[in-house]
């Protein structure tokens, strides 16, 4: 690796630190971003000169606080206008910076950053967007290859979803539990975001959106490593490292979906795997059951199964009923019939979904589930409507190319 | 005599590497372990999960108390560690060179001599194989 290659691992590492605690400084996310920007440069210059220093975040703090306050003096000066709340926020940040770098502070720096992109007013496609820029600090032409946007487009978005955020709403105090409990909860949800994003998708465009998985994965890993003690936040990571250790096995050689049935389970990440059932265990330790937690726990139960036959449906289906009372939805329900389809038959499995028709009528995993349901029972008329439908609302090219083997095999049959 | 080589570094920098540079990384410090191995001088190898994996026992005068995370909180953190069979000081020093010179940036080794070694039962190797730790990067 070239001193470059590690100076950029090491300041993409420090970035989310950093930007957080310059943030925190300027209540300015611009601000705060062009001085992170103006010490990375500096740091490219000085770190290959001088060596790396002992604390890459503390340094780029120091170096952005300097450059940040530069900028806005520049800034003052021309526009002649004596912001007094700005300029008395300038003199604070000239105390001392052992202060300044206390490690209380970090964590709720990092946290108020990744939270700042979850407001509520914003579509979720914009936090991921966003959070991907802020916090990750990927560039816009790498996150608008991500969403399959142009480059201009994705920077409209950025701007726009900034402005909208204002650094008005953003509360600077060090959070009380119950908020600081409030905004782990949204970051959670925004990390898998961006998981999802990645994971949906179809192997033609995998390259540039698997990425997206790696970096939800680094930045629940960077969480968990804050807030240690966090079940869910556990569980989450549990979660993502599990799900993703089987991205190698997902898709075939010409981009179709693998379903986890025929998967090639010696292909699945046995290092990540391995992570994710540490963290369930300890976890479980903390017996307050989440969401995340059982979700991480059926995942496991997959992990766990050497070859199909050997997955444990029952429990399984268990966990989903515990998941269906914490967080009812009728996606859970759908996803709990699969299981009930393998404990107690397809007919079972069917009357446990109808009831959703209405509320699924334009969710693609809905019909085709009903689909391999009706199939099952040898229904097949109803079984090519409900793929045919299902097609008619398939998310990628890989999802509709799946149905449509079964549709071949039943015009075959 | 035998010493244990436990390599320090921060994980946050490591999972930032891509992956093409975790695996690049891995094969050089495979080369340095395969002159090890063929001088009979390399014993058990191990890389460590991320230590949001790891749980921490402490006793204390009652129960002992189960902890989340690593025994320390420090800036390094313990990645993994290697058990080799040298003379003296100045070749495990050679070696930590080596392995410092197989890994980018930053990062300490800290050699230890060790007082009982007991290899235990065979296990399982681990994707020793693979490449590197996928997933813990970009």
């Amino acid at each position: 690796m070239s001193d470059l290659a590690w100076i950029g691992a090491t300041i993409t590492a420090a970035r989310p630190q950093a930007v957080g605690a310059l943030l925190r400084y300027f209540r300015d996310l611009d601000t705060a971003e062009e001085a992170f920007q103006e010490a990375s440069l500096r740091a490219l210059k000085s770190w290959p000169r001088n060596g790396p220093p002992r604390d890459a975040a503390a340094w780029l703090i120091l170096v952005g606080r300097n450059a940040g306050v530069d900028a806005v003096r520049r800034v003052s000066k021309l526009t002649a206008l004596p912001e007094e709340e700005t300029i008395s926020d300038l003199d604070d940040v000239e105390a001392p910076l052992a202060e300044r770098l206390d490690g209380s502070h970090y964590r709720d720096d990092v946290l108020r950053l990744m939270f700042i992109c979850c407001h509520p007013d914003l579509p979720a496609t914009q936090q991921v967007a966003l959070a991907l820029r802020i916090v990750s600090g990927l560039t816009v032409k790498q996150i608008a290859k991500a969403f399959l946007v142009g480059e201009a487009a994705m920077e409209q978005r950025i701007t726009r979803a900034k402005a909208r955020i204002g650094a008005g709403s953003i509360a600077f105090g060090a959070p009380d539990a119950v908020e600081r409990t409030e905004r782990l909860g949204a970051v959670a949800a925004m990390i898998y975001l961006i998981f999802n994003e990645g994971y949906s998708v179809s192997a033609a465009v995998e390259g540039d959106r698997a990425a997206l998985c790696d970096e939800a994965i680094r930045l629940a890993r960077l969480l968990l490593g804050l807030f240690t003690a966090e079940p869910e936040i556990m569980g989450l990571t549990a979660l993502l490292v599990i799900q993703h250790s089987r991205s190698a096995a997902r898709f075939d050689a010409d981009g179709q979906v693998i379903l986890l049935d025929d998967q090639d389970r010696s292909k699945w990440d046995r290092a990540l795997i391995g992570e994710g059932l540490a963290l369930i265990d300890k976890a479980m330790r903390h017996r307050r059951p989440g969401p995340y937690q059982i979700q991480a726990a059926i995942a496991a139960l997959h992990a766990r199964a050497a070859t199909p036959a050997e997955t444990d449906w029952a429990e399984i289906d268990a966990l989903y009923a515990a998941l269906e009372r914490l967080q009812p939805s009728p996606v859970v329900t759908l996803n709990r019939a699969v299981a009930v389809s393998k404990v107690a038959g397809p007919e079972a499995a069917l009357a446990m979904i109808e009831p959703l028709g209405e509320r699924l009528e334009a969710y693609f995993h809905f019909h085709g589930a009903r689909g391999a349901f009706l199939l099952q029972l040898g229904r097949k008329d109803e079984a090519r409507e409900a793929f045919s439908q299902a097609i008619s609302l398939a998310n990628t090219a890989a999802e509709a190319a799946h149905i449509r083997q079964h549709l071949d095999r039943l015009m075959e049959g | 005599m035998l010493y244990a080589i436990f390599c320090y570094n921060d994980e946050r920098v490591i999972g930032s590497w891509s992956k093409e540079e975790d695996a690049a990384c891995m094969v050089r410090l495979r080369n340095v372990q395969d002159g090890l191995t063929k001088a009979g001088k390399l014993g058990p190898v191990a890389r460590l999960l991320p230590t949001t994996a790891a749980t921490t026992l402490r006793k204390s005068a009652g129960e002992s108390i189960v902890l989340d995370g690593p025994f320390a909180e420090t800036k390094e953190q313990l990645l993994g560690f290697y058990v080799v069979d040298c003379a003296d000081l100045d070749e495990v020093l050679a070696i930590a060179r080596d392995l410092a010179v197989a890994n980018p940036g930053t990062g300490s080794y800290e050699i230890r001599p060790m007082a009982i070694f007991d290899p235990g039962v065979p296990m399982p190797a681990l994707d020793l194989d693979g490449p590197g730790m996928p997933g813990l990067n970009r």
